[in-house]
């Protein structure tokens, strides 16, 4: 079965919607939409840093997008004024990844893979990385789950009731720079936060509480990532890209059909 | 009878300044009192309730809670997030889970019961604060503290909020500490009013602070109300066991 290359796409896919969905929703609640952004713009950054010391792609994206997501969340902290602070950040970050890239002779040719992901590219290994991956972090999200809601929440109540607002940020900085080196092959640097974002958006209006909405979030996910993948089959579109159309459409279809 | 919380001495300074906010504060709470810090806006009421429940940075002084001290607290202007789809009955299991049981109980009590299956978000103002007082009420507090408990409510609202506040504590006989700027109401519900404008300008019993010179400096015209409603209402003392004013 893996070694079809379309199955491992869809495992791969699937992999990535299992932990969007959860991440993503706190993306949305917490309006993380830009700091997503940031982080997974940093990931090309990170690209290049990998193929220039010849390290795992996977370590060196994680690595400088955890750098980023704890600099912005420090940032947060100190109440600087976050919306051109997040811009200046996420396009620099894109900018200086694709000129670094450009030093690097052998990925010049490869650039829209990682900008717009090579999902039908995934090899066994990358499969392994992603569900392993995916599972680490579904397990950190689960174990804080109280308090992670409950800070997102509001910041005060959390604290009256011992927690920490400033680790549970921490921690969802982490867990997003780690989804922003597993989705890269997926759906490339510059779809992550869509994948993140749209599917939990979608779900949003459709659920009554947050565990719901995480529920929905996944399924959105996992029907656009096997809805894309199918309909760039058959029509022969990129496949990243028509993953997040596909997700856009579940959005759309998600407004009219609006609960709470 | 010991404090729930005895601090001393409390310097705040502005995050990042060196301008303080509050300067050489003393304070205590003891056991089923209800005391009510007034003050100007940015007098340092909630910095002082910060302070108090360990939020907040000390520049000076010390804040000594009685061990294993339960507090419930309901924070000033806490805005749900339209994003967070969120229930009552939800709400009320975070961060510690309760049962269905302990969530009605607790809604019953505040006088909101049956909304468990509602938004936090479709809530009026009014059901929204007493939805956090009984969130609050939830793990047996020995002191509830309330920072600015009734903004967005209306006049008929407030009073009704500061009855069952009365009442809670006479049924549950936890200490309350409240901020509040709704001068003639809260001096009624109170044992005990500190009037704040960075430091403590006086204390004491409402009928001692209303009459005090350094309280109606601060608040002028609103403050001869008081003064008046305690002249007609509250010229007996009610209250032996409190001392009046610090000052």
């Amino acid at each position: 079965m893996l070694d079809d290359f379309f199955m491992r796409a869809m495992l791969a896919g699937l992999g990535i919607a299992a932990v969007a969905g959860p991440l993503g929703s706190f993306v949305v609640w917490r309006r993380m939409a830009y700091f997503g952004d940031a982080t997974a713009h940093a990931a090309m950054l990170g690209v290049a840093v990998s193929l220039a010391f010849q390290i795992s792609i996977y370590a060196g994206t994680t690595l400088v997008a955890a750098a980023m997501a704890v600099t912005i969340s420090g940032l947060v902290t100190r109440g600087q004024s976050m919306d051109t602070m997040l811009g200046v950040l996420s396009h620099s970050a894109l900018a200086i990844g694709l000129v670094a890239i450009s030093f690097v002779p052998q990925a010049r040719s490869d650039l829209s893979a990682y900008l717009f992901g090579d999902i039908l590219a995934v090899g066994r290994g990358d499969l392994a990385l992603i569900w392993a991956g995916a599972a680490g972090v579904l397990a950190l999200l689960a174990w804080r789950w109280q308090r992670l809601l409950t800070a997102s929440l509001n910041e005060e109540l959390a604290m009256a009731a011992g927690i920490d607002p400033r680790v549970e940020r921490l921690v969802l900085s982490i867990a997003l720079a780690v989804v922003v080196a597993l989705s890269i092959r997926v759906v490339g640097s510059l779809l992550i936060s869509a994948m993140l974002i749209v599917p939990a958006a979608a779900a949003r209006g459709l659920s009554r509480s947050p565990e719901r909405m995480v529920g929905n979030a996944v399924l959105i996910a996992a029907l656009a990532v096997m809805g894309g993948l199918t309909a760039s089959l058959y029509l022969d579109t990129p496949a990243g890209p028509s993953i997040i159309t596909a997700a856009a459409a579940f959005f759309a279809f998600s407004q009219v059909f609006r609960r709470a | 009878m010991t404090a729930l919380i005895q601090a001393s001495g409390l310097t705040i300074l502005r995050p990042g300044g060196s301008e303080t906010v509050l300067q050489g504060v003393d304070f205590q709470i003891r056991p089923g009192e209800i005391v009510t810090v007034v003050g100007p806006n940015g007098s340092g009421k909630s910095s002082l309730v910060r302070a108090l429940l360990g939020h907040m940075p000390l520049a000076a002084g010390h804040v000594e809670r009685k061990s294993g001290l339960r507090i419930g607290y309901v924070p000033q202007r806490v805005q749900v997030d339209t994003t967070i789809p969120m229930t009552v009955r939800r709400f009320l299991s975070l961060p510690l889970r309760v049962s269905d049981g302990d969530a009605a109980r607790a809604l019953a009590r505040t006088g909101v019961e049956g909304l468990e299956a509602r938004q936090l978000t479709q809530l009026s103002g009014g059901q929204f604060q007493r939805v956090l007082l009984a969130r609050a009420l939830l793990h047996d507090p020995q002191l509830l503290v309330l920072d600015e408990p009734t903004q967005g409510l209306d006049q008929p609202g407030i009073v009704a909020f500061y009855k069952l506040i009365e009442e809670v504590r006479r049924q549950t006989g936890a200490a309350v500490l409240m901020v509040s700027h709704d001068l003639l109401v809260v001096m009624r519900a109170s044992d005990r009013v500190i009037c704040l404008n960075g430091h403590v300008c006086c204390e004491g019993t409402p009928q001692h602070v209303s009459s005090a010179p350094e309280y109606r400096a601060l608040f002028g015209a609103e403050a001869e109300g008081t003064l008046a409603l305690y002249r007609h209402h509250h010229d007996h003392d009610h209250d032996h066991h409190h001392h009046a004013g610090a000052h």
